[in-house]
Parts: structure tokens; C-alpha cells; sequence
């Protein structure tokens, strides 16, 4: 299994066709016109942070991406499955695409293990020894292997996280999407979830990162999107983004989270 | 160096706690005696007890378990213990134990009745105790058509040949699901286990049984039922069935689909806005009139459903504030790993939903099975309707306290069973979390 998702990325035709696209993509809550005209595409191995002040929608943005929030006009296409309301094409985007929450959103009635098994085991069919060792594999790549038997509630906010990161990783999926990993974080916690992402992202994952750690973007992105208001404001590598940031609303946002 | 400036140089180790916590005297201060208004109530709280049991224990224990009727009662009481003394007539429960268990089944087949209720232990424990072998399930599956043939008696083929209809269904539903979806699996699954149970399943046993092999035990008529054999019948079944029923009802009444939406809502309203009396009325005269002349629609049967649909309704009330209790993100986190709706519903949602319902749950299987003496109004002798049967017998007539006593005895064992064991499965569910 690992062996083929491997053989998948290094296929040079599958590198090709990029990872996400989204073209001339709207969603609305209710009247409130939540994302406006997004057009936005991700290569596969690329790895992108977003940022931008509370209720700009870029929490909303990946959400759509793996069909959490409903789009209402335009397009997204996953790994060459355009989203539409067929309910086969959304459950193979899901399986593909793995993500981690603000709030971890680990099942509490399950221990760490068995959070780590249970989609591949119902989803992908594997053999429960088989998911089991994978989920092992994970549990030590995020560097708790001794929790792998203890419930999510007997962990320190950070060791959840890392759990929950290891869990969308048991699915192997090709993409990656974390909304707000560390926002629900101790100070003390932060550094080990960022640690786990920053080895992610060295292994070639394709991610899309909501995320508020500058140090993090400047450190792994290839790509740094400012969004204000519902739509993609600027959109840059990090060193321009950071050095020369081009739009006024950019520069304004920069100079409050740098300031301090 | 100013005032507030302070470095700690060592870090203090823990230390043992005062002497007062943890120890039995400690405990009777803090609770009991903790000053002086704490005090006076504990003293008059416990005068009131001793004075209720000085009023209680001697009725209950100055009794007679010999006599035969409430008459003799009377007499030798007072010669036994000394003038004055009024105790409970024990010897009508003496007398009348056994009708008060089996109602008027036929006695020399008692043996069915306690079978019965022993294989309904066996069948239960794999259900509420997860460490036994998960094989007995098979046998838990089984037991509702077997107790059904032991009870009731005649042809093994009919209660068999319900369970093969379902099981074939079942393969049918399995089947199309694969190949088809899961819309058509469910009704052409359903439709096909309807119409074997209304015209399949009576013919084809009269024909087996006159045919190929009686396989027959001696029929008891369902007027014969009564006492608490019929309380556990109608109550456990009823248990059975609302759970589940109950847990789609409740999934229902949380659906986008605007049909099956409001289908819940209208049977939850409607069941919950009626009186169980007025149904269990409906099950018992006014179903005869819509169903066609003929039909031997069976009254414990009709009384199951009614009582089952009740408690359903109720259930699915009480599962749905544990749905509500369940943070969004769970739905977030089964639906973004690929789970679709049944599989996340099964291994995500409900185990927790359910968890948190298990106080309510149990209050409405307690109800439901204190409920069952209600079937007494329309004429069924459960403990209550057996008991004033008991009291129309001349020897008995006026005998109140002790028969209430021994009903309310034996009601509470099960329901405190029932109690304690919520609380058991509380427990052993705790993993940690809030």
C-alpha cells in the first residue's frame, strides 16, 4: 500500500496534474458572501500556507476543499475529482485528503490506536493487524509510540494534536490540510506539532496549512496567500511575501502580528 | 532589593496529607458534623429513621406465614406476639406465590416459564457484559424465537421460519447494497420480510408441520398468561425493541431528508402527546375493529407493540439530547477521514451518543417495565390484576398491604438491578475525557 502511494508520487505524469484546483470558486452563508471569485491552484508537493485576520474564510476555503462547507458556484477539482454532490466522489476525495482541527476532533470513546485504525480498517478495507502496524509506524514518526494504548483524554493538548495528525496520515492520503493546528495550543505545546509538520513537509507532502506561525511559513512554504474578506488578497513566496509585501491590507495585517 | 523580588532556590517535594483526611472520623466530622446547624439536622434526620423503622419493621416481622385465610391472620397474631399487635399477613404470598409468578399457565408446565427466563439471563450477559465469548451473540439471536416456541408452544416451524425470513432478508438487503445502493437494499430488503411474515410464514408451517414433521409441543393459550411471567414478557421485549427503534427514530429526527424528518417527528409527537392507557385501549378493542373479520391478532402481541412503540418514542428523545450533546467536530472528523453516514453513525457518533444517554435510557426501560401493570385496566392479569383476583377469593377478600408489598418487592429488585447496572457501565465506559 505505502509502497504503491509512493510509486503514485514519484509517477511523473501524476505530477503533472496539479494537486487542487479551484477556478472562479463562491460560497455563501445564507446572504453573507463568505468567499468571493477564489481561483487557486496547488501542485502536488507544494505546500502553502494561508493567513489572514479571523472571518476572512480561509478556514472556510479548506473546508470546501475536502467538501466540509458546500460551494455554490465555480469549481474545485481533487486529484482530478471535480467536487460535485455525487456522494462516491466525495467519500474518495475524503479518503485521499487528510485533516487536522483546531480542536483536534479526536474520538474520545476510542484509544489513540484504535483512532488511528478505524478509518482504514472501514474505509480502505486493511486487515486490522495491517492497520495496526501502519498506525504504529505513524504513532512513531509523531514521536508517541507509548500513548498508542492510553484514551485521547489522558494527553496533553499537543500529544492530541500529534495523534490527530498521525490519524489522517494512517489514511495515506495524498493531501494534507490543517486548520489552525496550533491555535488551541500552550505556548509549550506549539513547537512539537510544528516539528511533526515541518518533518511532513520535508517528506514531500502536499499541504495546506491555515496557520498564524510565521516562523513556520517562512520556514516551509512555498507559498504564502494573504486572504482579507473573502477573497486572495496577495499571494507570494515567503521572502517576498514577508519582505516586500505588495498590498496595503498586507502590509497592515503583517506589521500587527510582527509588531509584537 | 525591593519587597516583591523572590527566587526560589529549592523546589518543595510533596507531603502527606493532614491527618483528618481519609480516615473514617474524619469523614463523620466533615459530612455529618461539620457545625453546629449540620449537626441538629443529622440528629433529627436520624431520629426520623429510627421511628419510621420502629413503625415498619414489627408489621413486617409480627407476622403469620401459616394461615389460611385474612381471618385466621387475625386471630393468631395477636395470641403469637401479644395483644394489639397488627402484623402483615405473609401467608397469602405463601399461598399464592406460584399464580402470582405464572398466572394461570398450566402447572406441569412451569419448567418452560423458568427455562425461559434462565436462557433470557444467558442470552443477556454476552449483550451487557463485552468480556464474554463474542459466540454467544449467535445464541442471543436465536433466543427470541426459541423463548417465543417454550412459552407459547405448537409447531417449532412457525417461530423458525420467522427467523429465516429474516435472515434471508437480511442476505437480500446485503446483496443488493453491494450491487445496487443502499436505498434499494432497505426496501426491497423490508418489503420482502413483510410480505413472508404477513403470507408466507403461517401457510408454509401448517404445511411443514402436516407434511414433514409436527415437531410440537403443548400449546398454552395466550388468557393463560399472567402474574410476573407476563410483566418480564412484555417488558423485556418492549426493552428490546425500543432501544433500536428508538436510536432510528432519533436518527430520523436529526435527517436532512425532509420525508423521513418529518415522518419521526409526527409518530415521537403523536406517541409522546397520548396516554400509554389510551393505546394499550386501542391494542385491546378498538385494533379489532380494522383488522379484518378472523384475524387471531394475538392481545399480548398487540399490547408488545403499543408498549414498545411507547417507549420507542420516548427513547428517541432521550438519544437525541446525547446526539446533541456530541461536539460538531466528531461529525467533522468521521465525515473528513471518508466514513460514510452509516459507519461514522455506528462507530463514531452513537457510542458516544449513546453513553451519554445511559441514565435516561435506563429511567425509560424502568419506566416501561413498571408501565407493564397498566395491561391490568384492560383485563390482563399481570401482579396488579392477580392481586385483585386474589382479593375477590372469600379467604383473602380485604388483604391490601401485603400483596402491594411483595409486587413492589419484586418490581424493585429488577429495577434496581437495571439501576445499578447503568451505573456499571457508566463507570466502565469513563475514558477520561471532559
Amino acid at each position: 500500500m505505502q509502497q504503491e502511494v509512493l510509486e503514485k508520487k514519484s509517477n511523473p505524469e501524476q505530477d503533472s496534474h496539479p494537486a487542487v484546483v479551484i477556478a472562479n470558486m463562491n460560497k455563501w452563508f445564507g446572504k453573507f458572501h463568505v468567499l468571493r471569485d477564489i481561483n487557486l491552484s496547488v501542485n502536488n508537493g507544494e505546500r502553502i500556507v494561508i493567513c489572514g485576520p479571523s472571518g476572512s474564510g480561509k478556514s472556510t476555503l479548506i473546508r470546501c476543499i475536502n467538501r466540509l462547507e458546500e460551494h455554490q458556484s465555480g469549481s474545485i477539482i481533487v486529484e482530478g475529482t471535480e467536487l460535485s454532490s455525487d456522494l462516491k466522489n466525495i467519500d474518495l476525495i475524503r479518503s485521499e485528503v487528510g485533516m487536522c482541527f483546531q480542536h483536534f476532533n479526536l474520538f474520545p470513546h476510542l484509544s489513540v490506536m484504535e483512532n488511528c485504525t478505524l478509518a482504514p480498517i472501514w474505509v480502505r478495507k486493511v486487515p486490522r493487524h495491517e492497520a495496526e502496524k501502519t498506525a504504529m509506524h505513524f504513532l512513531e514518526k509523531v514521536k508517541i509510540p507509548e500513548q498508542a494504548f492510553k484514551y485521547p483524554g489522558q494527553l496533553s493538548g499537543g500529544q492530541q494534536q500529534r495523534v490527530a495528525i498521525a490519524r489522517s496520515l494512517c489514511m495515506k492520503p495524498r493531501i494534507m490540510l490543517f486548520d489552525e493546528p496550533t491555535s488551541a495550543l500552550d505556548p509549550e505545546m506549539i513547537k512539537e506539532v510544528l516539528d511533526t509538520m515541518i518533518e511532513l513537509a520535508e517528506d514531500g507532502m502536499t499541504m495546506l496549512c491555515v496557520t498564524h506561525e510565521m516562523g513556520f511559513a517562512r520556514q516551509v512554504a512555498n507559498r504564502v496567500i494573504f486572504m482579507d474578506e473573502g477573497q486572495i488578497v496577495e499571494s507570494n513566496e515567503p521572502e517576498e511575501f514577508f519582505n516586500n509585501p505588495q498590498s496595503d491590507r498586507t502590509k497592515l495585517f503583517l506589521s500587527q502580528i510582527l509588531g509584537h | 532589593m525591593s519587597d516583591h523580588s523572590f527566587v526560589r532556590t529549592e523546589m518543595l517535594g510533596s507531603q502527606a496529607p493532614p491527618m483528618m483526611e481519609g480516615s473514617v472520623l474524619g469523614w463523620i466530622r466533615y459530612n455529618l458534623f461539620s457545625g453546629p446547624l449540620n449537626s441538629l439536622l443529622t440528629i433529627i434526620s436520624g431520629l426520623l429513621v429510627v421511628y419510621l423503622l420502629a413503625e415498619i419493621l414489627p408489621w413486617v416481622f409480627l407476622s403469620s406465614w401459616t394461615a389460611t385465610s385474612l381471618r385466621e391472620c387475625r386471630e393468631v397474631i395477636p395470641l403469637t406476639y401479644g395483644e394489639g399487635t397488627t402484623g402483615a399477613c405473609w401467608a397469602v404470598i405463601r399461598e399464592r406465590y406460584l399464580q402470582l409468578f405464572y398466572g394461570f399457565y398450566p402447572r406441569e408446565l412451569y419448567w418452560r416459564v423458568n427455562l425461559t427466563f434462565i436462557m433470557m439471563l444467558i442470552a443477556l450477559a454476552p449483550i451487557l457484559f463485552p468480556k464474554l465469548p463474542r459466540q454467544m451473540l449467535y445464541f442471543s439471536g436465536v433466543y427470541p424465537f426459541l423463548g417465543y416456541w417454550l412459552l407459547w408452544g405448537g409447531t417449532i416451524w412457525t417461530p423458525f421460519l420467522t427467523l429465516a425470513g429474516l435472515i434471508v432478508g437480511y442476505l437480500v438487503f446485503n446483496f443488493l447494497n453491494e450491487k445496487r445502493g443502499l436505498l434499494i437494499g432497505t426496501i426491497v430488503g423490508t418489503l420482502l420480510i413483510i410480505f413472508w411474515f404477513l403470507f408466507g410464514v403461517i401457510p408454509v408451517s401448517v404445511f411443514l408441520s402436516e407434511n414433514v414433521t409436527p415437531l410440537a409441543i403443548e400449546i398454552v393459550e395466550s388468557e393463560q398468561f399472567g402474574g410476573f411471567t407476563l410483566s418480564v414478557i412484555i417488558g423485556a421485549t418492549g426493552i428490546a425493541a425500543s432501544l433500536p427503534i428508538g436510536i432510528l427514530l432519533a436518527l430520523g429526527r436529526k435527517s436532512d431528508l425532509l420525508i423521513v424528518k418529518s415522518l419521526c417527528v409526527g409518530f415521537i409527537e403523536f406517541i409522546r402527546g397520548v396516554p400509554l392507557i389510551t393505546l394499550l385501549f386501542v391494542a385491546s378493542t378498538l385494533l379489532n375493529y380494522f383488522l379484518p373479520p378472523g384475524t387471531n391478532f394475538d392481545i399480548i402481541l398487540r399490547v408488545v407493540i403499543m408498549v414498545t412503540l411507547f417507549a420507542a418514542a420516548y427513547m428517541a428523545e432521550v438519544i437525541r439530547g446525547g446526539l446533541a450533546a456530541l461536539p460538531r467536530g466528531q461529525y467533522e472528523a468521521g465525515d473528513a477521514l471518508g466514513l460514510d453516514y452509516w459507519k461514522s453513525m455506528r462507530l463514531i457518533v452513537l457510542p458516544q451518543a449513546l453513553k451519554i444517554s445511559i441514565p435516561g435510557i435506563v429511567s425509560t426501560f424502568i419506566g416501561l417495565f413498571k408501565d407493564t401493570t397498566l395491561v391490568s385496566i384492560i383485563g390482563l392479569l399481570d401482579p396488579i390484576g392477580l392481586s385483585r383476583a386474589i382479593r375477590s377469593d372469600t379467604a383473602w377478600n380485604g388483604i391490601v398491604w401485603e400483596l402491594y408489598a411483595f409486587v413492589a418487592a419484586v418490581f424493585f429488585v429488577f429495577c434496581f438491578a437495571m439501576s445499578r447496572y447503568s451505573i456499571y457501565l457508566e463507570k466502565k465506559l469513563e475514558t477520561g475525557h471532559r
